[in-house]
């Protein structure tokens, strides 16, 4: 479509999912304020969820969710092969998100007491990284639209993304959101990469830390402080191995 | 002219997860016609195990992308029931708003966004853009509004931030509620062109009778918790629920299967309708009437009609809930206080797709010994398969080409609205 005469360039998109709840890309579809020209922003030629277009010639390949079983691997595999680009969409494709809870349970026992004597299939849930080369990462559960229309802005704009490099403490000053560790809340924004407007901490709950640490997070006095708060250090494990985002820096 | 036919649909696209359809006639004879669920487990009863009661309802509500507030309320009353608590009144209005937010958003998204584009000859809705700007700046708004509620009540639309065990972690902002509220009675305007639309649907005549599974509404039509009824005239209460869903592996499947007096039953907003049409609004009824779904109705392409009826008495009741809210008392209560204890708890809630329930038992340390969770789409599974059978039998007998039955076999499969990942939790 036409803007002041001008044909914009838009960018051929597919969406992709895998090992999740779908939620990411669902985001896609949402704040509908401004999902018209989000969708003329670029040309989306597969999109399982809301379309039955079955195109193959896309330059973006955005996946959502972890990856768990063998085909998952293989479909990955292609999809990198045709892709320019691949976007991990969300904390599953990013980090391995929730699905990754389940690695701490032996598989085969979990298989017996969910599937009784007919196990299904599965392997431990990884992140995409693990597979293939992730160009853009856009951690998130679910993912932010806001932050997703931004990149795409910037692929319009052709200058370089860069996310966020601020922690949610920030986007809590933003929003006038009173502190919630000063509540008597465990919460994770001292240390979580911001940008998402903090909707946890606005709706009472402390960040749980779906988007991964901020750079520089300083992970050490961030435990010898919630310690001092006389938070426990099974559920400080337990917030901060949720979505697998600070795994790499708890192992450093 | 005995046809022969092969429709093999991997996956099933417009819907949340991944299905496959295959059918194969061989000279006017069906060999096969499948439905089969091939989504990647995920293991979140094993995953619930050992976690703390304040994690529940959060990992839980990963469970689904579409339908994340039902997961967590369903999560809170089961551990709520397992604990014995009761949720003050004004927590359990916001969680009903919450609920309806996300009825909104949902049954939107399907008939407008994810079935409407087979009545309208296209691929997706994404065209319309384009082509009816309009109509898609409608649909837009209209889903926004029940996004928008969902956000107000329980802090964001997808994976809720707000609902606790207890009740509700904070109580929305009286500006955000009156504006809710006119964005509402605007929305009641929109759907009046959303009921035209759908009218103008030309739904396949197909029907075969099966039984229908629902919340029992008592005063109201049901959302959260209750008795449980089936149109074969089985109740329970909330607690029997397994005798009430029955699960079941299959060989191929990674979703389970269920059944109850028949060899299948269906559950979603057909189902809630042939259960409770009484107790709809008189305006949903009027709009029922309009589309002419009239219970008992065993077309499942009809479910797309239910849930254009459900949308309009969701908005109005919803109305009637913001004004309640925005009349309770500044020190009226948003969370009891409660203690973790053992026991053994069931929270029933009918989402978007039909009865979800989750089933915690508890130690005393508040932590999660066991978990089941039953989801609506793995309760129709059989029935959708049954629906397959009988539409390919019909069309066999008839004939048709590939692509015509592709068509209509998708459609049926998409008209239940089905939630994959979700069933395969």
């Amino acid at each position: 479509m036409r803007y002041l005469g001008i044909e914009p360039v838009r960018p051929k998109v597919a969406v992709f999912d895998f090992t999740g709840c779908e939620g990411c890309e669902l985001q896609l579809v949402n704040k509908e304020d401004t999902l018209g020209p989000f969708l003329q922003s670029i040309e989306i030629v597969r999109f399982r969820e809301a379309s039955s277009a079955q195109g193959e010639d896309y330059e973006v390949a955005i996946v959502d969710g972890a990856i768990s079983r063998a085909d998952e691997v293989e479909r990955l595999k292609r999809i990198r092969e045709r892709a320019k680009v691949l976007v991990a969409l969300g904390s599953c494709a990013c980090f391995g998100g929730v699905a990754r809870l389940k690695n701490a349970y032996d598989l085969a026992e979990a298989n017996r007491e969910v599937y009784g004597d007919k196990p299904k299939e599965t392997q431990a849930a990884r992140p995409v990284k693990d597979f293939v080369a992730v160009d853009l990462a856009i951690p998130g559960c679910p993912v932010s639209k806001e932050e997703v229309e931004r990149v795409v802005r910037h692929v319009a704009l052709g200058v370089p993304f860069q996310s966020t490099v601020y922690p949610v403490c920030v986007d809590c000053k933003q929003r006038f959101v009173g502190c919630l560790m000063e509540r008597g809340h465990l919460c994770l924004g001292a240390i979580t990469r911001g940008g998402c407007e903090a909707p946890c901490p606005a709706g009472g709950l402390g960040c749980w830390g779906c988007r991964g640490p901020a750079p520089e997070a300083n992970l050490k006095e961030f435990l010898a402080l919630a310690r001092e708060r006389g938070f426990a250090d099974r559920e400080i494990d337990e917030r901060l191995g949720f979505f697998g985002g600070f795994e790499e820096l708890r192992c450093a | 002219m005995r046809v022969s036919l092969d429709v093999d649909v991997r996956p099933l696209t417009r819907v949340e997860g991944h299905g496959n359809i295959k059918i194969r006639v061989h000279d006017g004879v069906v060999q096969e016609a499948r439905w089969d669920v091939v989504e990647t487990p995920r293991f979140f009863e094993v995953m619930l195990k050992g976690k703390h009661h304040s994690t529940a309802g959060i990992l839980s509500a990963r469970i689904c992308g579409i339908c994340s507030i039902g997961h967590c309320l369903a999560s809170v009353r089961a551990t709520e029931a397992a604990f014995k608590v009761e949720v003050p009144p004004l927590a359990r209005q916001l969680r009903k708003l919450a609920k309806h937010g996300e009825t909104l958003q949902s049954h939107l998204l399907h008939v407008l966004f994810l079935a409407a584009p087979d009545f309208l000859g296209l691929e997706s809705a994404i065209p319309l853009v384009e082509l009816k700007p309009e109509l898609f700046a409608l649909a837009a708004r209209l889903k926004g509004v029940g996004n928008t509620l969902c956000e107000v009540v329980a802090g964001r639309t997808t994976h809720p931030v707000s609902i606790a065990v207890g009740g509700m972690a904070r109580r929305p902002d009286k500006r955000s509620l009156r504006s809710l509220r006119g964005e509402l009675e605007g929305g009641l305007n929109d759907l009046r062109a959303v009921v035209e639309l759908v009218r103008g649907f030309e739904i396949p005549a197909f029907a075969r009778e099966t039984e229908f599974v629902s919340l029992k509404g008592e005063d109201n039509y049901p959302w959260i918790g209750g008795t449980l009824l089936s149109s074969d005239g089985v109740e329970m209460p909330e607690s029997d629920y397994l005798k009430m869903t029955n699960e079941y592996v299959t060989e191929e499947g990674t979703s389970k299967w269920c059944r109850l007096s028949r060899a299948s039953f269906a559950v979603g907003a057909l189902a809630r309708f042939n259960n409770n049409w009484r107790l709809l609004h008189p305006e949903a009824l009027r709009v029922a009437a309009e589309l002419g779904l009239r219970a008992p109705c065993h077309n499942p392409f009809m479910n797309n009609a239910a849930q254009v009826v459900e949308v309009v008495h969701v908005t109005h009741e919803s109305i009637a809930l913001l004004d309640e809210v925005l009349d309770a008392p500044a020190e009226a209560p948003l969370q009891a206080e409660f203690e973790p204890r053992a026991g053994e708890g069931v929270g029933a809630v009918e989402v978007p797709r039909g009865i979800l329930y989750h089933h915690y038992a508890y130690g005393g340390d508040g932590r999660i010994e066991r978990a089941n969770c039953v989801i609506p789409t793995t309760q129709n599974n059989a029935n959708i398969q049954l629906d397959l059978q009988r539409l390919a039998v019909e069309q066999a007998r008839s004939g048709t080409t590939d692509a015509a039955l592709e068509r209509l076999a998708s459609m049926l499969v998409r008209s239940y609205d089905p939630c994959i990942s979700c069933s395969v939790h």
